[in-house]
């Protein structure tokens, strides 16, 4: 108790240094959460894929489409319980910056393997009745206000023209990490469309979500559906949904790299400032410790008066980045629109923060405790004056 | 000499330092005795060695070789934490800057030499409550350092170095940092102790003033006692 209380009010002593480097504290643990938030808003769509769900697509690349007659010879493949299908559509709402995905998809089919999407009854079966309906995300509505009833007209890059849908449901997802800031509307709108314009574009589709009775038998399924289309002139590739979304990290996987490097960068920069505030305050009161130890304390009362100081700082400091994450990470989210489909702080996110702020205040102390500890008292005794 | 038994017995002690890799001798084959109840002055230039001889007999540095005994024990060979737990018991330490802990108060700064013991609260704050208000600081017990005159701050130090009930007390320059008035008062204080509770007190000091008020003065030069008289 007697050095709780020492350790609080040497704390205290010099409240700038402190304060600034309980500033820099908070700074760099608010830093690494939102860094780290980053990372898994990054692996969200892998994170949240089912292993129920299989994606296939075609095996050259994703950009070679699957003719829209493969469905049926999926469904009859053993242990395939749904098929879906779905093209990425790529238009504009407005603005090349408003940002969301949309995709072309046979609604009832794709709804039902993806059960974490919740749509109100009376608003599906709207959009099944409306060849021009869509069902959207509770955070794309929000982020563009977007009601039932409203006209979102698209502007169309992959499939040119000017593309007006209604809204007719919305989705909310079932969990946090649940994406609901995508766009559906029917793939027969968008093919009937293509009949008349660009017939050669259409009867095809992007990939196929394939639903699997047994999560078990997922890589035997696979390799069943494309065993069906082997030395056909669109052969397929058929992995699970988690994979799929994987393979798209991976192409930025150099970004979500760097983004961790410079997350543990902070922690580290932090780590030096701190030992250096630790160090500095060890040399200005090593006659006080060189007085303690004089008096009969051993070494390791003032090894507890030093480390004690650091982890009261550190974990401070990161008190305060822990409990500014969420709010800050709320504003980040809302500021990047759709870009991050989900951008929740996990709970495993909040305890590296305290982790790497106990490893701040733990290694800020090791140096200075050291010193302190084995400093002889005549040579600290002799620092006064 | 004094007829009572020694308290501090020193034998050909010998202690050198290293600077820029050569050893420079200190203390050169030193020998005395301090009787109990004795108060002794060290003095003598800079560089003598009284201050590192006063180092070794409270047991806060090693002699290189000869023998140190203080109230029996052979301090010379005990291993760093049997030093530290005999210092608790059995020093008290008066220095030349007050070594006050300033985020304490007079009261905590006293008591603390009693958080090594056994002691009960209530038992500490009697004896706190008593050792301050010898020291006349009654009234000043919850003050910081920063609030005290330097001479208070001394008498805290005392407090501190009685509170334990030490079978010897050092003091290197007690009254170095301290204006004429202070110094009296603090030497008169030292000189209390000696003769009201009979403490055995080695004071280190460059103050003649300071020699007069101690039993015997002994000399040193270039690491060797030069003499002894009666101040």
């Amino acid at each position: 108790m007697y050095l709780l209380k020492l350790i609080l009010r040497n704390a205290l002593r010099h409240k700038l240094r402190t304060g600034l480097t309980l500033l820099g504290i908070f700074v760099a643990i608010l830093a690494f959460g939102l860094l780290q938030t980053v990372v898994e808003a990054w692996y969200a769509g892998a994170d949240a894929a089912s292993s129920a769900r299989l994606i296939t697509r075609n095996s050259i690349s994703l950009v070679f489409p699957l003719p829209s007659t493969y469905q049926e010879k999926i469904r009859q493949v053993e242990g395939v319980s749904r098929v879906a299908h779905a093209n990425w559509f790529g238009g504009i709402y407005v603005s090349e910056k408003n940002f969301f995905p949309q995709f072309a998809v046979n609604l009832d089919a794709y709804l039902e393997l993806y059960p974490e999407y919740i749509v109100p009854p009376d608003q599906m079966k709207a959009a099944m009745l409306d060849r021009k309906g869509c069902v959207i995300g509770r955070k794309l509505a929000d982020t563009y206000g977007f009601k039932v009833g409203d006209v979102v007209p698209l502007r169309g890059t992959i499939f040119p023209g000017t593309w007006e849908f209604v809204v007719r449901a919305i989705y909310d997802g079932k969990e946090a990490k649940t994406d609901t800031s995508q766009f559906f509307f029917h793939w027969d709108y968008l093919n009937e469309t293509l009949r008349k314009t660009t017939p050669r574009r259409a009867n095809s589709v992007g990939v196929y979500v394939v639903g699997v009775r047994d999560p078990g038998q997922a890589a035997k399924v696979a390799g069943d559906i494309d065993r069906v289309f082997a030395n056909s002139l669109a052969e397929t590739l058929t992995e699970t949904e988690r994979a799929f979304q994987l393979g798209f990290v991976a192409m930025t996987e150099a970004i979500v790299v760097a983004i961790r490097i410079v997350s543990f960068l902070v922690i580290f920069i932090i780590m030096a400032v701190m030992a250096n505030t630790m160090a500095m305050t060890a040399r200005e009161r090593m006659p006080e410790y060189a007085t303690f130890k004089a008096l009969g304390f051993g070494p390791a009362t003032v090894v507890i008066l030093i480390l004690g100081e650091s982890l009261a700082i550190a974990l401070a400091g990161a008190l305060l980045g822990v409990l500014a994450t969420s709010p800050v990470a709320h504003w980040f989210a809302s500021q990047m629109g759709t870009l991050f489909p989900v951008f929740e702080v996990s709970p495993e996110t909040f305890a590296m923060q305290v982790a790497a702020a106990l490893v701040v205040g733990v290694v800020a102390a090791v140096l200075p405790g050291y010193r302190a500890a084995s400093v002889r008292i005549v040579e600290g005794l002799r620092n006064i004056g | 000499m004094s007829e009572t038994p020694a308290i501090v017995e020193v034998r050909n002690v010998y202690k050198s330092y290293r600077r820029g890799g050569q050893a420079v001798p200190v203390l050169e084959g030193i020998s005395f005795d301090i009787a109990q109840g004795e108060f002794v002055a060290l003095m003598g230039p800079s560089g003598s060695g009284k201050s590192t001889l006063l180092n070794l007999i409270a047991g806060i540095d090693k002699p290189d070789s000869g023998e140190l005994r203080v109230a029996g024990e052979d301090i010379a060979r005990m291993s760093e934490s049997e030093l530290a737990d005999w210092r608790a018991a059995s020093i008290g330490f008066i220095f030349q800057f007050y070594n006050l802990m300033p985020v304490l108060t007079a009261y905590e700064n006293v008591e603390l030499p009693l958080l090594l013991t056994n002691l009960s609260r209530a038992e500490r704050r009697q004896r706190v409550e008593l050792a301050l208000s010898m020291v006349g600081l009654s009234d000043r017990m919850d003050h910081a350092p920063s609030e005290l005159s330097g001479g208070q701050q001394q008498r805290v130090a005392i407090a501190r170095a009685i509170i334990t009930d030490p079978v010897l007390i050092v003091a290197d320059e007690p009254t170095g940092d301290l204006d004429r008035t202070s110094a009296g008062e603090i030497l008169k204080m030292l000189e209390r102790l000696n003769t009201e509770l009979g403490k055995t007190i080695v004071m280190v000091t460059h103050d003649q003033r300071a020699a007069e008020q101690a039993h015997l003065v002994r000399h040193l030069e270039k690491g060797e006692l030069i003499g002894a008289a009666q101040p």
